[in-house]
C-alpha cells in the first residue's frame, strides 16, 4: 500500500488535517491494466511495474470464444482448461512484481482455476519462489442446469426467450459472471496472486478497491466509480491510445510509440475518484479522447452498465482532461445490484468451411466474381447443401460488407475471393474447399495465394441467461495456497 | 463532407449485438451529430449488415452518442461467418456517411 502525504501530490497546501497528526494523508491505490484478451502482449505490464508504481494488476484473459476454445482443451486434459499463457507470463512478471509487492488479479483460471493454480505452483516451487496463491471457483455451472433448473430458473435465452432445452445436449460451457466479493475474500487472506474463473472482467479492478479502502457493498456510487475505473482498465491498450478510431491531426497517426504503447494505470482515491494515465516514457496517448472511446465501449445502456456488484449510470460521469497523459474520472452514479447474474453458455452449432483464391490486375475483381459463380454452380450441381454461403472479396468488400465504395473496382491491383460455408455436417463442411484448387489450371487467369485446406472450423452459439445469484454465490469456493 | 471530419467513433460486440461510440469534438458538433444520428437514419445507413432494432442514447457530459445494433452479428462472433466478425469496422463504416456541413455552406 502507497501512502502519499497531500503535498506530494496535490498543490492545495490546506487540506483538512488529521487529529493527532501533522499532516493530511492521502491514500491512493495504483492499478494498471494487464493483459485484454487471451494472446495480448505482457511486455507492457513490465513497463507498468518497473516504472509506473503500482500495487496490483488485473488481467482479462476471457471471452466468450477463449471458454469454447478451454473446453476443447480441457476435454483433451482434465488438468488443462486454463489459459496457457498463464505461467510464462506470471514466470516473466513475477520477480519485477514480487520486489515491489505488487499483486494480481487474473481470470486466466478459465474452467479450471485449480489447475491454473497447480501450474503456477509447479513453477514457482521449481524456481524456488514463495507466492501466496488464491482460487475463486464456483462460476461453473454447467454441471448444475438440473439442479438449478429444479429451484425454478428457467435459464431461457435472455432476449429471445427460447427454452434451454433447444441446446441442452450441445452445451460446452455454462459460467456465471462472478462479483468482486470473492476476490475481496481473497486479497483479505493475504493472497499475492488471485486466479479466477469467469468473473465480470471489471470485478478484477474493483476487488483491490474494496479491500483497500474498505468501501461497503451497498456504496452504490463508490462502486459504481470502481466499475469505471475497471471498465476503462480492462481492454488494455484500448485505454491508452490504441485501437483509437480517429482521423485528422488528433488522430490515430499523431499517438506516440506504438512499439512501446503504455497500458493504462488508474491511481484511485478514497472516495472513487480516479486518474487514469501510463508508465512514464510509455508509447500511447491518455487523454479526453481516448479514454472516452474506452468508457464506451462494448456498453448498451449507458445509463444501465450491468455489473454482478453494481448497476452504472454513465449519465453523471465527468472526464477532466488534466494533461500529460492524465485525465481524472469522476461523478459515476451507482444503482443497487441486480438479483440475478448472467449467465454465458456456449453450445456447438456447425461448422465452418472456408477458401480464399486470389487474382491479379487487370479485371481482378471480374476474375474473382466469376470464380465465386463457377464454385457456387459445381456445388449445388454436385449436391452439396449447405444452410448458408458467405462471400467476401478482400481488397474491395470483406471489411465493410454492403457499404463498401466499389466505385473503383474494376481497376483494383488485386481482388481476393473469400467463400465460407455453414452446415451442421462436419463432412460437408470440409468438403468445400476441394471445390477450389482446380481453378488454378481450369478457370479463370492469374489464381494465385489459394488457402483453405485447413481443418474445419468450429462454430460456437452463444445462450445468455440469467440465474437467481444465491444458487451461485452459496457454491463460491476461495481457497489459498503458499508455494 | 463526411461524419470523419467532424467525429471520431469506436465499435464493439456483445453476442449479436454491434455497438458503435460516436464522439463530437465540440458542443456544437454534438448537438448536430445528435439531431442526424437518429434510428430511422442509422437503420437506414447499416441496411444489408444490421437487420434488427437500432437503439440509441446521447451523454450530453460526453458528446457523445451510444449507438446498439440489434441482430447485427450473424449470432455472435464465435458463429459468424465475416472477416469482421466483432464488427470492429462498424464504426469506421458510420463514419462514411455523408452528412451536410453544420457550419453551414459558405457558399450560400
Amino acid at each position: 500500500m502507497r501512502v502519499f502525504s497531500v503535498f506530494e501530490i496535490s498543490e492545495c497546501p490546506l487540506a483538512p488535517s488529521i487529529p493527532g497528526h501533522g499532516e493530511a494523508i492521502v491514500k491512493t491505490v495504483r492499478i494498471g491494466a494487464g493483459l485484454g484478451f487471451y494472446g495480448d502482449s505482457w511486455v507492457p505490464i513490465a513497463t507498468t511495474l518497473e516504472r509506473g508504481e503500482v500495487q496490483y494488476i488485473g488481467s482479462d484473459h476471457l471471452a466468450e470464444l477463449t471458454l469454447a476454445i478451454l473446453h476443447k482443451d480441457r476435454s483433451k486434459d482434465p488438468q488443462a482448461g486454463y489459459t496457457r499463457d498463464l505461467v510464462p507470463m506470471l514466470t516473466a512478471l513475477w520477480p519485477a512484481a514480487q520486489a515491489r509487492g505488487v499483486k494480481f488479479l487474473l481470470n486466466a483460471g478459465g474452467l479450471n482455476p485449480e489447475g491454473a493454480a497447480a501450474a503456477l505452483r509447479a513453477e514457482f516451487t521449481k524456481r524456488g519462489w514463495q507466492a501466496k496463491i488464491a482460487t475463486v471457483s464456483g462460476d461453473d455451472v454447467l454441471g448444475r442446469i438440473d439442479e438449478i433448473r429444479s429451484t425454478g430458473a428457467t435459464l431461457s435465452h435472455l432476449d429471445s426467450g427460447a427454452p434451454i432445452e433447444s441446446v441442452r445436449e450441445r452445451l460446452l460451457f455454462a459460467n456465471a459472471y462472478l462479483g468482486a466479493q470473492p476476490l475481496v475474500d481473497a486479497l483479505g487472506q493475504g493472497a499475492d496472486i488471485v486466479l479466477t474463473g469467469r468473473v465480470a472482467d471489471a470485478a478484477l479492478f474493483l476487488a483491490p478497491l474494496v479491500h483497500e479502502f474498505g468501501w461497503g457493498w451497498s456504496d452504490w456510487d463508490r462502486l459504481a466509480q470502481g466499475i469505471t475505473v475497471g471498465h476503462l482498465l480492462e481492454c488494455s491498450g484500448q485505454g491508452s491510445g490504441g485501437n483509437f478510431n480517429a482521423y485528422g491531426e488528433q488522430g490515430w497517426q499523431s499517438i506516440p510509440d506504438y512499439p512501446h504503447l503504455g497500458f493504462p494505470i488508474a491511481e484511485v482515491s478514497e472516495d472513487g475518484t480516479a486518474v487514469i494515465t501510463k508508465a512514464p516514457g510509455s508509447g500511447g496517448r491518455v487523454d479526453f479522447d481516448t479514454l472516452r472511446q474506452q468508457l464506451l465501449y462494448e456498453v448498451h445502456n449507458p445509463h444501465r452498465y450491468f455489473s454482478p456488484d453494481v448497476v452504472l449510470d454513465m449519465g453523471t460521469l465527468r472526464l477532466d482532461d488534466l494533461g500529460k497523459d492524465r485525465v481524472r474520472v469522476s461523478g459515476a452514479t451507482g444503482l443497487p445490484r441486480p438479483n440475478a447474474l448472467k449467465v454465458v453458455a456456449g453450445y456447438a452449432d456447425g461448422w465452418a468451411g472456408s477458401a480464399t483464391i486470389g487474382y491479379s490486375w487487370p479485371q481482378a475483381y471480374a476474375k474473382a466474381q466469376t470464380a465465386e459463380r463457377i464454385v457456387r454452380q459445381l456445388i449445388a450441381e454436385r449436391q452439396l447443401k449447405y444452410e448458408e454461403i458467405h462471400t467476401e472479396f478482400i481488397g474491395l468488400n470483406s471489411l465493410l460488407g454492403p457499404l463498401a465504395d466499389t466505385t473503383h473496382a474494376d481497376e483494383l491491383n488485386e481482388v481476393y475471393l473469400r467463400m465460407l460455408v455453414r452446415t451442421p455436417d462436419r463432412g460437408l463442411a470440409e468438403a468445400f474447399p476441394r471445390q477450389f484448387p482446380w481453378l488454378a489450371l481450369s478457370g479463370p487467369p492469374t489464381a494465385s495465394g489459394f488457402s483453405g485446406m485447413d481443418a474445419p472450423r468450429a462454430l460456437l452459439g452463444l445462450w445468455p441467461t440469467l440465474v437467481p445469484r444465491d444458487l451461485v454465490e452459496t457454491q463460491i469456493n476461495v481457497t489459498v495456497s503458499t508455494t | 463532407m463526411r461524419l470523419v471530419d467532424i467525429a471520431h467513433a469506436r465499435s464493439g460486440d456483445k453476442g449479436d449485438r454491434a455497438d458503435i461510440g460516436v464522439f463530437a469534438r465540440n458542443a456544437k458538433d454534438y448537438t448536430f451529430i445528435k439531431q442526424l444520428l437518429t434510428a430511422p437514419r442509422i437503420a437506414a445507413h447499416f441496411r444489408g449488415i444490421s437487420s434488427g432494432a437500432v437503439d440509441v442514447w446521447p451523454l450530453d457530459n460526453l458528446w457523445a452518442i451510444k449507438i446498439v445494433l440489434n441482430n447485427a452479428l450473424q449470432g455472435n462472433a464465435a458463429r459468424s461467418l465475416r472477416s469482421d466478425n466483432l464488427g470492429k469496422c462498424l464504426a469506421a463504416a458510420l463514419l462514411r456517411m455523408e452528412i451536410d456541413n453544420p457550419q453551414g455552406n459558405p457558399h450560400e
